[in-house]
């Protein structure tokens, strides 16, 4: 039982994250009718964000020492973060929060690139077919990792959650079994944080004018256009908010996973399944698909269940689980779990 | 398009397939003053010359664009490699092995993919085209060696041609005791792709061609006249990842070994990108294509440090030194940054590739000639999606 | 006994039912004309009879089987074959392409891999196709591109697409919208003369001109319901379809 909930917990963070990489795609793609393609890279931008902010609160004074010195009698370098020669211990205490200061620093970032890639590039292929949208963002998609890289090197980036969120809380304490449930705290707060993004994303569009709107254009593009209603201006701003929610997504999981330049494409491919199971254009189903999936996947990496297959000759599952639900969902619902008809058929 | 059809004969295109045969062969003559004529290259530009063929034939006539064909060029280099054990190291068995196994692989994935269309043929293609990496690297290591990747060994089974192989070398696929190294590998898979081209000349005129083209305008009308597009995308998606696996194991044929990296999305996007740059829909376009990728490729990532050095060295030292760093973002490693600048630029500037700017140029030139603004061979070569 | 039965064919889109027990014998080799106001249900019938639609309840029987639940290709292939409203066409082919595909889709089935011989070693298609351009008048045009024409030309060529095929029953959506006056009697004289091939015909037409000079029988549509079914000269002087219509088509 404990080991079940264990799973779930485990598999709700990798479905926070694709839920929220998800939502992102299935705003754009309903509303700008774009499939983007480059929409992991804005998840991996964020996640440099993260990287960034870090590098700068970590620069370094280095001074040598007078007296001491190394084994090589060198003198020793004594290295003390400038932020703790400015602001003394809290200084040291921004450091340790690097990652949610970086959020703060995400959201104006992220909504700056998410504002430059629609006006500067996407809004030129609203009327392009389709296969040229998913080329131009691949190819966008390619540019922006590359950057990175060449900027961040190709190895993982390891980030650190505060001190204080490094530990772990003992769930089956509360049960009277301590041990038997251990969670780290940071993917508490992750999923927290996710669950916030998604409320306040489904809120805004459910309670705000604009929200209005834009659902009114995911349900039908045409005739809000024809209002006279400035749909280019909206469809910009949910670009930004859509580059927004992937970002911050990037800057929370960076502790739960070192970032790396191609942890983009790697999501992407799996949000995309997630938004196909889901069913395209609903948000709702890219959520609920995304946590779905999440949690399986994490089941079937789950020791005894890979056990229990491998007696029955099945091997590697958690491998591959995702795509084979996928492919089962759409023979059966070829709309995906909440797909509405003729969205993109 | 219509020229294929209408103007251009079985005869004509007989000639043009004479005459791209002895540009392919002429290539170490002609490529050259090009710095591009060692074999090892021009090896490359035959081999993605037939993977882009290849793919074009889906992409290119039915328009369904797959983001996971190479699943198909690793699945043709697995089996080739596996034939090399276990056959011997003649590679005509080994690509006819190839081409089966990728075939029935795409027969199985085209069958799913085909039940949608647009993006989620694009989405289900990629999946399960990032599924088929996964396993390689994972689960079916004992069939793939995993992240080693798979090579002929010395102790293989081998069973015709064990005892003939030496002991002393590499390990190298070879017919009648030429090694398919150097300019017998070239050589080797530059008939295949004129033999490919051909085909797929074959195919974009046939009936069968034509139904595709259909599909690609208007596939619902085309069942309502009464023709079932299922088996026609199908066909065209096998064809094609047959391609893909014979392009899987030449490159097995000339260096016998085969990794799961060659079955990641970048390589997918690589080919698409290459039918792209040449011409979607043009027979010529894709190996142009293709060519210049592995040419830029090859240049690009050449370059180090030092080298740009070397060039700017002309520059006084700040300026060098500011040319060399920004530069270098773009070559040697930073080479896949080219080319996804350079994949951005042909898709919002030219969408029709190389051939139709090529055409562009053309026409205007002929225009400004006084010559009429169509003439019939320039025609023949305008094929661009959209037109 | 008609080639074509139908049966209490309802279809309810929402609330909106657009058609309402509707019921309709077409008898072989003659021409069966439906008229009715706009928005009367006419389309949504013929898209129940070849596979784009499939009725709530009732039965379409052609040929003494039924066509429902059958794909769209495979109730092409039984001889039912349909000239849509608004013109479909393969916009990127050229003229004699477009007739060429149904020409091919007739002759080899729903999927033939002919992948290695030449379009052109089909002469015979080709003569076809080329026979039918000529009735249609786009001859001259054959090597354009489709995507080029112009609306009336593009329903022309929708013609020959379907006639090219030699249907058994010929289903026409309104096949003279936007054609000039002198077309419009082309068209006409086109559609008698493959009467004389004992083609079953169903017509929907605004054009009372086209509907008169070319119906053996008329059922009218109002509403979702047919209202009337009778001999032209009867439907005329009918009260019933003067208020339907009312201020519509003048009959
Ligand atoms: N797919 C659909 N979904 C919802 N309503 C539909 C659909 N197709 C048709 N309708 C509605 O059903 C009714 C009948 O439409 P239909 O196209 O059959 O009319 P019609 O008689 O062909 O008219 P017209 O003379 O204008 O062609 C109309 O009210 C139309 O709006
Ligand atoms: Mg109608």
């Amino acid at each position: 039982m404990d080991a079940i909930l264990l799973q779930v917990l485990n598999g709700l963070d990798k479905g926070a994250a694709y839920a929220l990489i998800a939502l992102g795609l299935t705003l754009i793609f309903g509303t700008l009718g774009v499939v983007n393609f480059a929409h992991g890279a804005l998840f991996m931008l964020g996640a440099f964000c993260a990287v960034t902010i870090n590098k700068v609160l970590t620069l370094q004074k280095v001074v040598l020492s007078q007296t001491e010195t190394t084994a090589w009698g060198t003198p020793l370098e004594i290295r003390t973060p400038l932020a703790q020669e400015w602001f003394g211990d809290l200084g040291l205490t921004i450091i340790d929060f690097s990652v949610p200061i970086s959020i703060l620093a995400a959201i104006p970032v992220m909504l700056l690139i998410g504002v430059v890639m629609e006006r500067g590039l996407i809004r030129y292929f609203y009327k392009r077919p389709h296969a040229e949208q998913i080329l131009v963002t691949f190819g966008l998609a390619i540019v922006l990792q590359e950057i990175i890289k060449a900027f961040f090197g190709a190895n993982p980036i390891q980030q650190n959650a505060p001190e204080m969120l490094q530990g772990a809380i003992d769930f089956g304490a509360l049960f009277g079994n301590p041990g038997a449930l251990v969670y780290p705290l940071w993917r508490m707060v992750y999923l927290a944080f996710s669950v916030i993004v998604i409320l306040s994303v489904f809120a805004f569009l459910q309670f705000t004018t604009f929200g209005m709107v834009v659902r009114a254009g995911m349900a039908d593009r045409e005739t809000v256009g024809l209002l006279g209603i400035d749909i280019d201006r909206r469809f910009t701003i949910v670009f930004g908010i859509a580059a927004v929610v992937a970002g911050t997504a990037g800057v929370m999981y960076t502790p739960i996973l070192p970032p790396d330049y191609h942890m983009g494409m790697d999501f992407l491919v799996l949000s995309f399944v997630v938004v196909v199971v889901g069913g395209m254009g609903s948000l709702g189903g890219a959520v609920s698909a995304g946590f779905l999936l999440g949690i399986l996947q994490s089941f079937a990496s789950m020791s005894e269940i890979r056990d229990l297959l491998a007696k029955v000759g099945i091997i590697g599952l958690d491998q591959i689980i995702i795509y084979l639900i996928a492919i089962v969902i759409l023979l059966v619902r070829p709309r995906g779990l909440m797909g509405r008809k003729g969205v993109m058929e | 398009m219509l020229s294929l059809f209408t103007k251009s004969s079985e005869k004509s295109d007989l000639l043009l397939l004479a005459l791209f045969a002895v540009v392919v062969f002429a290539m170490p003559i002609w490529l050259a003053p090009f710095g591009a004529a060692y074999p090892d290259l021009m090896q490359r530009f035959a081999i993605y010359g037939i993977f882009a063929t290849g793919f074009n034939i889906l992409f290119g006539l039915t328009g369904y664009l797959s983001f996971g064909h190479a699943a198909f060029l690793g699945v043709g280099s697995y089996t080739a490699v596996w034939t090399f054990k276990l056959l011997g190291m003649n590679p005509i068995p080994a690509i006819i092995a190839a081409i089966i196994v990728a075939g029935l692989f795409a027969l199985l994935i085209g069958f799913i993919s085909l039940r949608r269309s647009g993006i989620y043929f694009s989405i289900l293609t990629l999946a399960f085209a990032q599924m088929c990496y996964n396993l390689a690297y994972s689960v079916l290591t004992p069939i793939t060696n995993g992240e080693t990747g798979l090579r002929v060994l010395r102790d293989d089974l081998r069973l015709f041609d064990a005892p003939t192989v030496g002991d002393g070398g590499p390990l190298l696929s070879h017919i009648g005791g030429i090694e398919m190294t150097g300019m017998p590998g070239f050589y080797f898979a530059a008939v295949l792709l004129v033999i490919m081209v051909g085909l797929a000349m074959r195919i974009f005129r046939s009936p069968f061609g034509m139904m595709l083209k259909a599909v690609k305008t208007n596939q619902t009308r085309l069942n309502y006249t009464g023709v079932n597009t299922r088996p026609y995308t199908l066909a065209a998606f096998v064809i094609s990842g047959m391609y893909a696996g014979l392009a899987g194991a030449l490159l097995c044929v000339i260096d016998p070994l085969a990794g799961a990296e060659r079955m990641q999305w970048t390589a997918s996007g690589e080919v698409v990108l290459m039918t792209i740059l040449g011409g979607v829909g043009t027979i010529i376009g894709p190996i142009l294509g293709a060519a210049l990728i592995k040419y830029f490729e090859n240049i690009f990532s050449a370059f180090n440090d030092q080298t740009l050095n070397d060039i700017f060295s002309f520059l006084p030292d700040q300026l060098q030194e500011g040319f060399v760093s920004v530069t270098s973002l773009f070559v040697g490693e930073g080479w896949n940054l080219s080319l996804g600048i350079l994949f951005v630029i042909i898709v919002v500037f030219l969408p029709g590739g190389v051939t139709e700017g090529l055409n562009r140029i053309g026409r205007f030139g002929l225009r400004r000639l006084g010559i009429g603004h169509k003439s019939k061979n320039e025609d023949e070569t305008s094929p661009a999606p959209g037109e | 006994m008609g080639i074509l039965e139908v049966r209490d064919v309802n279809k309810n889109f929402g609330g909106l039912k657009a058609l309402h027990n509707v019921n309709l014998d077409v008898q072989e080799g003659s021409v069966h004309a439906i008229i009715g106001p706009n928005g009367a249900g006419k389309s949504t019938l013929l898209n129940c009879f070849i596979g784009r639609l499939t009725p709530d309840t009732g039965s379409v029987m052609f040929n003494g089987s039924t066509l429902l639940g059958l794909k769209p290709h495979e109730i092409n292939q039984a001889g039912v074959v349909r000239v849509f409203q608004t013109p479909e066409i393969f916009s990127e082919l050229s003229l004699l392409e477009n007739v060429m595909i149904p020409a091919f889709a007739k002759r080899d089935g729903a999927f033939k891999l002919n992948a290695f011989s030449d379009v052109a070693r089909h002469g015979e298609i080709r003569e076809k196709a080329m026979h039918m351009l000529e009735e249609v008048g786009l001859a001259n045009d054959r090597d354009k591109t489709s995507s080029s024409m112009s609306r009336g030309d593009k329903r022309r060529l929708e013609l020959a697409m379907c006639l090219v095929q030699d249907p058994v029953l010929l289903l026409l959506d309104e096949p003279t919208a936007g054609m000039s006056r002198a077309d419009t009697n082309a068209t006409i004289d086109l559609l008698k003369k493959i009467g004389g091939r004992g083609v079953t015909k169903i017509v929907i037409e605004h054009d009372m001109h086209v509907v008169f000079s070319l119906a053996d029988r008329i059922s009218v549509l109002a509403q979702g319901t047919v209202i009337v079914e009778d001999i032209p000269s009867k439907i005329k002087g009918n009260e019933k379809v003067q208020e339907a219509y009312l201020g519509g088509a003048h009959l």
